[in-house]
């Protein structure tokens, strides 16, 4: 019931982006979705693929730091009031979210909220209770 | 405002003595310290005894070349008392600098080892024009590096009015050199620089506003064209000053009005210029390796002491009737030591520093500018793919913790730049990691 994200490290100067974009391209990853956190130096950005092993491999080869871990993307209905909705299971359970972003699947047409919480199972097992879809992999691909 | 040039001279029966007279006495002097050594400190007589030499060997300043050399790595191998001649009761000051790797370095000075360091800065400040009536601002910083204390001691020496600053607090500096009248400074030309321009951009007119009409400037290489700035921004005469911690800290060897080369006090310590490769001595006139034997201190005697300086020794006659050689400006050095506002700097500190922290690799490049008249140091360092982790966070996190841990060993604040995997040149041999964009030589 998870997501795996790939994270860049990107030096903060004009052309590292589209070194990245380029090499994705190249191999045929889909990029489904796309975020950038910046510093003044350095940035980290953060990519949900149709493939993240395949993009791991391809942006290693031109020598990218990288790392993949499992983010939550919670299907959220595109209303007033439906983020708070969700963001009400995590506050009140005590689920701290370091970051977020959203994107919307070409597959299933919905929009789903990535979330970074550092306890992903308990997560997973209080958005599934409170009856929150929750996107796997097949919900991208 | 500049004075008119005088040579005022601290100590002339020693400083002007005759080259015989002067000769003679460091012969004296040079036995009593190698038997000093060989009595009191087991590594040099290991290392005499290995050589096959006894101290009644070392005859005269000829026979210094028979001894062995003495290196910072020792004073580091050695740490803390382990060079020590004296009894630590004895002892009545540690100074200290940053050593190669993080481990630091001192120097213990008995209470005549104190008053011969003094004598020395007062020598110093004489010959700039100083006497009891100047009103003398340090701006060095007081502590373990030599610069502010001995600077004070100097001053006390000569009797003169002392304004212990300190370094930094730049507004409360000039306030202070105004509302004081201060007449001389002693700092690092980098920080004089720097409170000059400060000074001209509060539109203080120093030939107006301020009394400055001299000062020492040293802990530092600085350059013909640094003297010049200097002298306009601040309206006075800039004097180099050298000397290191190991051998007493400034006050080595100074500069009188002529500024032509900084006058040796050769009655407390013989210096020798070496070719750096070959080891053998060169004459007066030849660029190389500065070496300096100390013959006077108790604490702390060193034989033949390598500072990794380059530079020449000039044996002509100075105008100013001191008869001491006079050492040129430092040109270079024999190893990677970096001078970062007047702070000594290795980059194998910096690379203790990063295999200590978790999430960066070990190659690194620095670089070093001056901005502003203040030096900058970048540490560019490469993050480690098993650590890269999805959150700024945690990145934030290694980048602080490499700069804390720069600041406590190395003791100067660097900006912590991470590159990505691979982008810093490789070890092959000689790697390149500084970029000094200073024009220091």
């Amino acid at each position: 019931m998870t997501l795996r994200q790939i994270s860049v490290f990107i030096e903060n100067k004009p052309g590292t982006m589209v070194k990245i974009t380029e090499a994705l391209g190249n191999v045929g990853i889909d990029i489904r979705a796309a975020s950038l956190a910046d510093t003044q130096d350095f940035g980290i950005l953060r990519l949900i693929v149709d493939d993240a092993d395949k993009a791991k491999k391809a942006l290693t080869e031109i020598g990218c730091v990288t790392s993949v871990n499992d983010v939550i993307a919670a299907e959220v209905s595109d209303e007033p009031g439906a983020m708070t909705a969700l963001l009400n299971q995590t506050a009140s359970t005590g689920l701290n979210i370091e970051y977020m972003y959203a994107f919307i699947s070409p597959k299933t047409h919905k929009v789903y909220i990535v979330l970074r919480i550092k306890d992903v199972e308990k997560a997973v097992k209080v958005l599934s209770e409170a009856g929150i879809a929750l996107a796997d992999e097949s919900d991208i691909k | 405002m500049k004075a008119p040039k005088t040579h005022n001279i601290y100590n002339p029966e020693r400083e002007c003595m005759s080259r015989e007279a002067l000769r003679e006495l460091q012969n004296e002097r040079l036995r009593a310290t190698v038997k000093r050594e060989y009595d009191n400190v087991p590594v040099y007589r290991e290392r005499m005894d290995a050589k096959g030499i006894k101290p009644e060997d070392i005859r005269t300043v000829d026979d210094l070349r028979y001894l062995p050399f003495t290196f910072k790595t020792d004073l580091r191998d050695q740490f803390p008392f382990g060079l020590f001649a004296a009894p630590k009761s004895e002892i009545i000051r540690i100074q200290g600098s940053s050593g190669t790797t993080g481990k630091p370095i001192v120097s213990g000075y008995t209470k005549n080892d104190v008053d011969v360091w003094s004598e020395m800065v007062a020598r110093a400040l004489v010959a700039a024009g100083g006497t009891k009536d100047d009103i003398i601002q340090i701006a060095y910083g007081y502590g373990l590096f030599t610069g502010g204390l001995g600077a004070h001691q100097g001053a006390t020496e000569i009797g003169a009015m002392t304004i212990p600053m300190s370094s930094g607090n730049t507004q409360r500096q000039i306030m202070m050199m105004k509302e004081l009248g201060a007449t001389m400074l002693c700092c690092t030309p980098s920080y004089a620089t720097y409170l000059g321009e400060t000074i001209r951009d509060m539109g203080i007119d120093p030939k107006k506003d301020l009394r400055l009409k001299s000062g020492i400037f040293g802990a530092e290489p600085w350059t013909e064209e640094m003297r010049r700035r200097l002298e306009e921004l601040l309206d006075i005469d800039a004097c180099d000053i050298y000397g290191l911690t190991e051998i007493a800290g400034p006050g080595v060897a100074f500069e009188c009005l002529e500024k032509n080369g900084m006058h040796v006090n050769e009655d407390h310590v013989i210096p020798e210029i070496i070719d750096p490769v070959t080891e053998e001595p060169l004459p007066y006139g030849t660029s190389g390796e500065l070496v300096f034997t100390t013959i006077t201190k108790e604490g702390m005697p060193m034989l033949r002491y390598r500072t990794h300086d380059i530079c020449v020794l000039h044996n002509e006659p100075c105008a100013c009737g001191r008869t001491t050689v006079r050492m040129g400006r430092i040109t270079g050095r024999t190893d990677d030591m970096l001078i970062i506002r007047g702070v000594n700097v290795f980059p194998s500190q910096i690379e203790s520093v990063l295999v200590s922290v978790k999430g960066v690799a070990p190659f690194y490049m620095l670089i070093v500018d001056r901005v502003n008249s203040t030096d900058s140091l970048e540490v560019q360092v490469e993050i480690d793919d098993a650590y890269f982790g999805d959150t700024v966070a945690d990145l934030e996190r290694i980048r602080n913790e490499i700069g804390e841990k720069i600041k406590s060993v190395v003791g100067i604040s660097a900006k912590i730049t991470l590159v990505g995997a691979k982008t810093l040149p490789r070890s092959e041999g000689k790697a390149k990691r500084v970029i000094d964009n200073r024009k220091l030589h």
